[in-house]
């Protein structure tokens, strides 16, 4: 529900999604923790990654995931190639039954920068497959203009490398993305706190996508209600319209009727 | 011939070597490694076998078989 009760409306692809709030499922120390914080999320929407079965495991994601009535959105984290990309998203789609990806193809292990041009490659080869493509990319415009203009229905820029916590290191460029995009911006990886989503919103971003900053909290659960509250917050900010900055003071009491004038 | 009836076959599943009964399906070895098909996928050769194939799908020897699921990830 939004601040005033009007209707805002976070549509992807066609499909309705009741929260602006994405979780990422890695580094959670327990499945219970992890769904306690997907709860106090309010996320409709959680990404997970493909790997290989471990026999040994009895608990499954996809179960919990299930039970909470939160919507997989398989991701193509730790690929380094399109190839990879596609053979991970192939696999995915076959295994939970879902055209959604979040496309993800590094270019760097120590920054986990994306590779736009192994990315752009994927994307048009995922939606010429008939995916849902939601691509992980860097802050760049131009390559944001670029995923959108080969089918790609959100873009996902960085605020700041994967797990880093260091917030949107670029504010304008994040601007600029969503003021020339035609499809909803999705600030992913970087978020440290909850002020750093509130912010990713109040620049216009239709969604976050948050998953260390949570998963990695002292109190998971917490700062998953925190990040809820903070993308709520952030989202009514921007469609009030914030004042405009001044370089000097406006004073808000009038100075009419002033003793001693 | 590996395939007549009683022999074994070596193929390689999540990079680990495994041997099955000649004519093992994909189901066949789905079954093995997994405690439920649920949110399972797998690709033979780079390939992925539709669930609807499973049955039908025999395992060549030397085929490289990836059976994954869902892991936590961001």
């Amino acid at each position: 529900m939004t601040a005033d009760g009007a209707p805002d409306p976070f549509v992807v692809a066609g499909t309705e999604l009741g929260s602006r709030l994405l979780l990422g499922t890695g580094g959670m120390t327990s499945p219970e923790s992890l769904g306690r914080a997907l709860v106090a999320s309010g996320t409709v929407l959680a990404t997970v990654a493909v790997r290989r079965v471990d026999p040994t495991t009895r608990h499954s994601l996809v179960d919990l995931l299930d039970g909470l009535g939160i919507r997989i959105l398989p991701n193509t984290a730790g690929c380094f190639t399109a190839a990879d990309a596609v053979l991970t998203a192939r696999l995915a789609r076959e295994a939970f039954a879902t055209d959604w990806v979040k496309l993800e193809v590094i270019g760097d292990d120590r920054t986990l920068l994306p590779d736009p041009v192994e990315l752009l490659d994927a994307a048009e080869q995922l939606v010429d497959d008939g995916f849902t493509v939601l691509p992980y990319c860097s802050d760049d415009p131009v390559v944001a203009r670029r995923l959108e203009q080969v089918g790609c229905a959100v873009v996902m820029p960085l605020g700041s490398p994967i797990g880093s916590g260091l917030g949107i290191r670029n504010p304008h460029n994040i601007e600029l993305i969503v003021e020339q995009a035609g499809v909803p911006v999705v600030l992913d990886a970087g978020i440290g706190t909850a002020s750093d989503a509130c912010l990713a919103m109040e620049l216009g971003c239709s969604a976050v996508l948050v998953a260390s900053a949570v998963t990695r909290a002292e109190d998971p659960e917490l700062m998953a209600a925190a990040m809820r509250d903070a993308v709520h917050a952030g989202r009514a900010a921007r469609r009030a319209g914030r004042i405009s900055r001044r370089f000097v003071a406006e004073a808000s009491s009038s100075f009419e009727g002033l003793v001693g004038r | 011939m590996s395939d007549l009836p009683g022999s074994r076959v070596v193929h390689t599943v999540n990079g680990e070597a495994h041997e099955s009964p000649a004519g093992a399906t994909v189901a066949d070895l789905v079954a093995v490694w997994c405690p439920s098909p649920r949110g399972v996928a797998v690709a033979v050769d780079g390939v992925v076998v539709p669930r609807s194939e499973w049955d039908r799908t025999s395992v060549a020897a030397g085929a490289a078989v990836e059976i994954v699921t869902a892991a936590a990830g961001g």
